[in-house]
């Protein structure tokens, strides 16, 4: 078990990731893992703080994965890497290699909006535009360019029953977004976010304002479409990472001795089962058996 | 060893306090319904003065084709005329200016420059109309609209109007600028995420969201414009009366403007009986013009509203 030593390695080096993901790649021959995420030493800093030390890990095709762990270990922070959402944050730098289909993210070429119309993302709270249910999900197809009538009612009705709730809103699609309720409006903003037809999907925290029902319904929904998109998922709720992913990643926070401020780390990463049945890292156990966090 | 029975006296707390409690009270009650009991005063004077000298005057001389107390006209029109072109010319100058201010404070900004540009911009707010007032009618009249306009004369409605607008500016910028950052950050993280460039985000989504706002500084800065005397009374050109005149560059009297003079000038002194009462006439019209729009922007901004 040479895991556990990892820790103590200097934080540039890989701390359990690439391994652990090798292996599973290596132990599943029926169908190769299609990398979409290469994840490595992707760090990010805020005000030069560094916020998340290196990253390793890598995120495949129609797999959901995972990020877990508690307040302030930098999950949220790594996930908004991957559509560039920290673009938005004053300050904020990151550092490493994060590639998508082999295109490093962070290249100086690379145009963000491009970005984000290939990897969607839905957010904790609902956020839909207080504008009608129709124009919330033809909005992002508007911005890309269809403008015609037929287009967007067709892609309105399929957005919508993808997200399983065309049924509920069919009559009022010109009524408020905002009368929805909570997990209502959460279905529309993964409506909303998958009407640009993204490849990837990012979920930060999509479930925290929800009550358990509208907690199921999106968890369903997630391995419905997770054939279609890929998901990438933040959540603090590990019997949700239990239920919906295939890979998990462990985040934990750190003490910096120097400074005395805390940071995120990535204590263990793999496949979801081996992670809750058998992590091979102390903390990633008392975190999943409920000593802390 | 039973303790004393508790009686309601025991509960009634201290009688002093209570009263002073009340005094406290009593203090903020009135000075809250003084603010209400000046406006009725005014409002009743306004009143009575005006329906007073509408039965005195002749009811033909409130259509003369021009504004001459002195003479006996009470050309209302051209009032209306003048306060009419100076409020739109200042809302098109002011508008897309103070609203473009306002999108640039609050979304494209570095919070640095922010902090320097917003205190600017209400000490810009709080200076003093007349100093406007004789900016418009030394460098605004003379070097931008006589250059412009080449009939215009000096003191004339479009200067006026332009004055009036630089005035407004701040109030349109910085109600706009709250109202867009009270948008919450999340739908600006929705558009983004949906891949839309900043441009349509502001565009599409924080402006709409924000409009019951703009809409509501619109009100506030017409109102002001409506409202504002100095500037007009100095640069548009007519002292003591005007002739009808609908070229906006030529001189002008607005409503503001006419009873400034009414109740500065020499004109009372010399004027025939009702021409300092004609001033309540003004006034009160004045009065309802700004609350009427008022309501009308109050019940525009909340049909309009976008709640979030």
């Amino acid at each position: 078990m040479t895991t556990v030593n990892d820790f103590d390695r200097p934080p540039t080096q890989p701390i359990t990731g690439a391994d652990t993901v090798d292996g599973a790649v290596a132990g599943n021959e029926v169908s190769p893992r299609e990398v979409v995420f290469d994840v490595e030493g992707l760090s990010v800093l805020y005000s030069g703080f560094r916020a998340v030390q290196p990253v390793n890990l890598d995120v495949a095709r129609g797999e959901i994965t995972a990020f877990i762990g508690p307040s302030g270990c930098g999950k949220s922070t790594v996930l908004r890497c991957f559509n560039r959402m920290n673009d938005l944050i004053p300050g904020a730098q990151v550092e490493g290699g994060l590639r998508y289909h082999g295109v490093d993210l962070y290249d100086p070429k690379v145009n963000a909006v491009e970005v984000r119309r290939r990897i969607g993302m839905v957010f904790q709270k609902p956020n839909p535009f207080p504008k009608s249910i129709y124009d919330n999900i033809a909005y992002g197809p508007r911005v890309a360019g269809t403008k015609k009538k037929s287009d967007l009612d067709d892609l309105v009705e399929r957005s919508l029953t993808k997200a399983a709730l065309w049924d509920e809103v069919k009559d009022r699609l010109k009524e408020s977004a905002m009368g929805m309720s909570g997990g209502q409006q959460q279905r529309l903003c993964i409506a909303r976010a998958i009407a640009v037809d993204p490849e990837v999907l990012l979920m930060d925290e999509p479930c925290s304002a929800l009550d358990p029902i509208a907690t199921a319904r999106i968890e369903d929904l997630m391995r419905e479409i997770k054939t279609e998109f890929t998901i990438v998922i933040v959540t603090h709720n590990m019997q949700q990472a239990a239920r919906v992913s295939d890979f998990t990643a462990f985040f934990s926070t750190e003490v910096d001795s120097n400074n005395d401020r805390r940071t995120g780390v990535l204590v263990e990463y793999g496949q979801t089962g081996t992670i809750f049945s058998n992590p091979t890292d102390e903390r990633t156990e008392n975190y999943i058996t409920g000593r802390f966090g | 060893m039973s303790p004393p029975a508790l009686t309601v006296d025991d509960l009634a707390g201290d009688v002093r306090r209570i009263r002073r409690e009340r005094r406290v009270r009593r203090c903020f009650t009135v000075a809250a319904s003084s603010t209400i009991l000046v406006t009725f005063a005014i409002v009743a004077t306004l009143a009575v003065q005006a329906g007073a000298f509408l039965l005195d005057v002749e009811p033909s001389s409130l259509w003369s084709d021009g504004w001459f107390p002195r003479e006996g006209k009470f050309g209302l029109p051209t009032l209306f005329v003048g306060s009419f072109y100076i409020t739109i010319i200042a809302i098109v100058v002011a508008g897309p200016i103070g609203l473009a201010a306002a999108v640039y404070l609050s979304e494209y900004a570095r919070p640095g420059v922010r902090r320097t540009l917003k205190p600017i911009l209400e000490i810009l707010a709080g200076i003093p109309s007349v100093i406007v007032g004789f900016f418009t009618l030394n460098f605004i009249s003379p070097q931008l609209i006589q250059r412009i306009f080449s009939g215009a004369e000096r003191g004339n409605l479009v200067a006026a109007g332009v004055g009036v607008g630089v005035l407004i500016i701040p109030l349109i910028a910085s109600i706009s600028e709250d109202a867009l950052r009270s948008v919450p950050q999340s739908l600006r993280e929705a558009s983004t995420g949906l891949g839309a460039r900043k441009s349509t985000t502001v565009i599409k989504v924080v402006l709409p969201a924000a409009l019951s706002g703009i809409v509501a500084a619109f009100i506030v800065a017409v109102s002001r414009a409506l409202g504002e005397t100095l500037v007009v009374t100095l640069a548009a050109g007519a002292a003591g009366g005007a002739q009808m005149n609908l070229n906006p560059t030529g001189a002008g009297l607005t409503m503001t403007a006419a009873m400034a003079n009414l109740a500065t000038g020499s004109d009372q002194v010399t004027g025939v009986g009702n021409a300092v009462k004609s001033l309540y006439l003004v006034g009160a019209l004045l009065f309802l013009f700004t609350l009427g729009l008022n309501l009308v922007a109050d019940r525009f901004v909340r049909r309009f509203r976008q709640a979030y």
